[in-house]
């Protein structure tokens, strides 16, 4: 299979025209580390971003960064930690759920709008975007937002490329906010709670003042042992000792618990964050829910009782993963039937059956065409990631 | 003056005809179409502009507001949404040959739901109302424009407003958890909800800050927040801009980030102090409000760092509120500065640029020099914290020549904001009032693939059109492509 590896956009520009020329589709690539993700596709040609990957401005007390959307997400990551920023809102490491080398590329992140336990905080990857440059399906360059934090100059383009997984533009760089990472962290476990007693004890943690900045449970099947309720809190450490006190007093709960202190803190949420529970190798199938939090529990349950599966909670139970038997349809229709609001998502599953279930959640007729004319916006003739989100696009 | 696009003649000929068949589907007095009546919508906060609509539409339920757009669209007739009139950008100034669709009868509350920390709302509900049904739970909900008493949650979303909390709590569109809106063409959709993450394409976050171009926003769930436990204020004054911007980026690089953090210059410090007498170091340069929110034992922490970096800073006054009372004397001044200002001045316009901050003070000395060639006095006040500014053109609009010299030095301090690394607007959107500029931020290419993404929503160009693009192509000619010949260049790109 050809393999393009632009190092300029005018390059880029030069391989995308000559690809609508030639009718080619393309697979866009960062680091192909999301390649397991969405649904397989049919394409002549890789393109290949990963020569984006020079970060050309990093301002801290500006809060900003500009790099290319190939630039590895893990060096980024080292670059801000250096000077005590981070990127709020998370982003995981999936490599060991998708059997990846490492965590990818900054365009990755975005087009995969990844984000992390702090998404119910600080959002995801689409709140944290400030401007993007690419080439259009069309082949042509075009940038848009801004490299400041706040900006309703024209259509927010650069959020819609959030969650696009390489369908409507070919990304070489991207500007995203960066944020101050908290002094200290410090995680307050609760044991042996049943589902839904998590997730009303979360919730309740969530509706006081303590600034909870993430709460997820595990079930005794996933946490091996007793299951645990995950609360942390994060900031300067008397504000972080003043807030446990309130929280334990608040919650008063008859079950035990204990303290997860700085390093074991920060160790248990990159373990929630990056999945580790199901990660591989593994035959089995993995499924991400986001729900209504309050629904998480019933929605687990009402599955619980028609299938052999492992789960747990993140986002105070609005973020379901979901471990089930790989059979054919991996569950799809009984999931999905199973969720009142928000959407399921086909995570680890084989090629065969990535390409016959819906891996992203079916649209209303309404939506899908508007969603269809979205992308004939950017890519008209389909060249870029054909079929990768749903059949058309 | 921005020239609007010239009427559709056909279209006015039609008045009376369009004003029947709208009567179909919102009865009684929810269409007017007498000049008395439609008065009040003429203008919206952009008061130099006035125009009147064709006919003014008020529909009550999401069905009629489908109705309505579904005729529009059947008929080729404009639509102009419009929220309680309150858009700086003139986005809700009316069309002479278009109808004027107010969504101020969407005024309910649909549901607060503590469990999942929402509430969905009408959008002709006020911000404001918002946070006071929810606030005896100790819930509020964070985007707090200095409007938030009028302004309605669908005209936020529209115009994706801030406040002055919005570094640290986001700004509009990250506190919209979901909406239903109806499409131009009168269907009806439902995007994000009360789940965290809306999947596949972020049409929501495309929504938000689309000036009602792209579709009617019929209904919203937002995020509502816990209050935090306290928040206390401090009022510093120094010696030079360069001080007070430097304070503001040592703070941040102190891994500091206020609940809050304002800055005044000179003339908006006076205005301010003035009217309401907050005690404002009068002999200052510069002022910054910085505002640190949380439990008491953070507050303290970080009040004393903060302090320690003012004076760092040469900060040559600083007082820390020591009670609620004192805190709300201290945001006084800041949060009237507008009709501080209106009160020295027969009129003013309020842009909206942000800039990378620490090029601040270079900004400040161009507005300077512009103010004394234009000969108009400015005042700023700007949320330092994220780069926006909010520079006042003082003016007489009585006088024509005043009003194009104010416009014309508003134009120039946003090219200037574009210049050092900034944006045409933070807050308050395009609208018509800096439509004309866009060319200075973005090429014809990148205002081409925005306008192709208006195609997908509104084929026809029907919504609000004349607002924000300066130059409108029919969809057809945007959707054209040129492609050229050859085949891929295999032999010259490296490969692997
Ligand atoms: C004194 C004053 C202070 C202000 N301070 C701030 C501030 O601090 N921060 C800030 O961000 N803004 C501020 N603004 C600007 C203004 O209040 C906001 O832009 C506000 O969001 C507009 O809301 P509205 O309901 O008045 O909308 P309108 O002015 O009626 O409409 C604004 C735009 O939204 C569209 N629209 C309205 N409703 C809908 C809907 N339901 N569906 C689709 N489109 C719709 C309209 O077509 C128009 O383009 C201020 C304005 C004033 C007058």
């Amino acid at each position: 299979m050809a393999s393009f590896k632009p190092e300029t956009e005018a390059s880029l520009v030069d391989v995308v025209q000559a690809a609508l020329a030639d009718r080619t589709p393309l697979e866009l690539i960062g680091n192909g580390t999301k390649a397991a993700l969405g649904r397989p596709m049919q394409t002549a040609a890789t393109l290949d971003l990963s020569n984006f990957s020079a970060v050309s401005l990093y301002e801290p007390e500006e809060l900003v960064i500009t790099a290319g959307a190939g630039t590895r997400l893990d060096e980024v990551r080292k670059l801000l930690d250096d000077k005590g920023q981070e990127f709020a809102f998370e982003p995981p490491d999936l490599s060991g759920l998708l059997g990846s080398a490492h965590a990818g590329t900054l365009g990755g992140m975005l087009a995969c709008n990844l984000s992390g336990p702090r998404r119910l905080k600080a959002g995801a990857a689409r709140d944290h975007i400030l401007g993007v440059a690419g080439v259009s399906g069309r082949g042509e360059a075009f940038k848009a937002g801004g490299r400041v934090v706040k900006n309703v100059t024209g259509y927010d383009l650069a959020k819609l490329m959030a969650g696009s997984f390489g369908t409507l533009a070919a990304l070489t760089m991207v500007t995203f906010k960066t944020l101050p990472r908290a002094e200290g962290e410090e995680t307050l476990v609760i044991e042996g709670l049943s589902d839904e007693e998590a997730i009303a004890a979360m919730s309740l943690a969530m509706q006081s003042p303590c600034e909870v900045s993430a709460a997820a449970h595990l079930p005794q099947a996933v946490a091996k042992g007793v299951a645990m309720t995950l609360l942390r809190l994060e900031g300067v450490p008397p504000s972080i000792a003043y807030r446990r006190d309130k929280l334990i007093k608040m919650l008063a709960p008859s079950a035990p618990l204990h303290q997860l202190k700085a390093e074991d803190s920060r160790a248990q949420w990159i373990s929630v964050r990056d999945v580790h529970p199901f990660a591989g190798p593994s035959d089995r199938y993995v499924w991400r829910l986001s729900v209504p939090p309050a629904e998480g529990a019933r929605v687990a349950a009402s599955l619980a009782r028609q299938l052999d599966m492992r789960w747990f909670y993140d986002w105070t139970g609005g973020l379901i993963w979901l471990e089930v038997p790989p059979t054919a349809d991996a569950a799809a229709s009984l999931i999905r039937a199973a969720i009142p609001q928000g959407h399921a998502t086909l995570m680890r599953a084989d090629e065969a059956t990535r390409n016959s279930v819906p891996i992203f959640q079916p649209q209303p007729a309404a939506l899908s065409a508007l969603a269809r004319r979205v992308k004939i916006a950017f890519d008209p003739l389909g060249i870029f990631n054909p079929g990768r989100m749903q059949e058309g696009y | 003056m921005i020239a609007m696009p010239l009427p559709d003649k056909v279209t006015l000929a039609r008045r009376r005809e369009i004003a029947e068949a709208l009567r179909q589907f919102v009865p009684g007095e929810g269409v007017i179409e007498t000049p008395v009546e439609m008065r009040a919508y003429e203008t919206d906060a952009l008061t130099a502009y006035r125009q009147m609509p064709l006919v003014v539409v008020l529909p009550e339920t999401t069905a009629q507001v489908s109705a309505v757009l579904k005729y529009c669209h059947a008929h080729g007739v404009k639509v102009v949404p419009r929220g309680a009139g309150t858009s700086l950008s003139g986005g809700a100034l009316p069309l002479a040959d278009g109808v004027l669709l107010g969504l101020g009868k969407f005024n309910r509350i649909l549901d607060i739901d503590y469990a999942n920390r929402c509430v969905v709302t009408q959008p002709g509900v006020t911000n404001l109302a918002i946070t006071q049904a929810v606030e005896h739970k100790g819930f509020y909900y964070a985007p707090d424009p200095s409007s938030q008493i009028a302004r309605t949650i669908g005209g936020n979303v529209a115009e994706n407003s801030g406040g002055v909390h919005c570094l640290k709590y986001g700004l509009t569109a990250n506190n919209v958890l979901g909406i239903e809106m109806v499409l131009v063409t009168g269907e009806v959709i439902r995007l994000g909800g009360k789940h965290l993450d809306s999947e596949a394409y972020d049409l929501l976050g495309v929504m938000t800050g689309s000036e009602g171009l792209l579709g009617v926003v019929t209904e919203a769930t937002v995020r509502i927040l816990q209050k935090p436990e306290t928040a206390r204020a401090v009022l510093v004054g120094f010696p030079s801009n360069e001080d007070a911007g430097r304070c503001v980026a040592d703070i941040i690089s102190a891994g500091i980030i206020p609940g809050g953090m304002e800055m005044m210059d000179r003339p908006a410090i006076h205005a301010a102090e003035e009217f309401v007498h907050a005690g404002y170091p009068l002999e200052a340069e510069a002022l910054l409000i910085i505002e640190l929110d949380g439990c008491p034992a953070e507050i303290d922490h970080l009040i004393e760092r903060v302090v320690a970096i003012a004076n760092r800073n040469r900060a040559n006054s600083c007082r820390v509120s020591e009670s609620e009372e004192e805190r709300l004397v201290f945001w006084a001044g800041r949060k009237a500065a507008f009709p501080a200002v209106g009160r020295i001045s027969p009129d003013y316009i309020c842009m909206d640029g942000t800039i990378p901050r620490r090029r601040l003070p270079e900004v400040l000395n161009g507005m300077a020099e512009l103010s004394r060639h234009y000969g108009l006095r400015v005042a700023n006040v700007f949320h330092a914290g994220d780069g926006n500014l909010h520079p006042l053109i003082l003016f007489d609009a009585n006088d024509p020549d005043e009003l194009t010299r104010a416009e014309k030095f508003g134009a120039d301090i946003l090219r200037l904001c574009v210049k050092v690394g900034g944006v045409l607007t933070g807050e308050h959107g395009v609208g018509i009032e800096k439509r004309d500029l866009m060319p200075e931020m973005f090429s014809e290419a990148d205002l081409n693939q925005q306008q192709r993404l208006k195609c997908a929503f509104d084929d026809k160009g029907l919504l609000n059109p004349g607002k924000v693009f300066p130059v409108l192509h029919r969809c057809a000619e945007l959707g054209r492509m040129v492609v050229r010949g050859g085949k891929l260049p295999h032999a010259d790109l490296p490969r692997f």
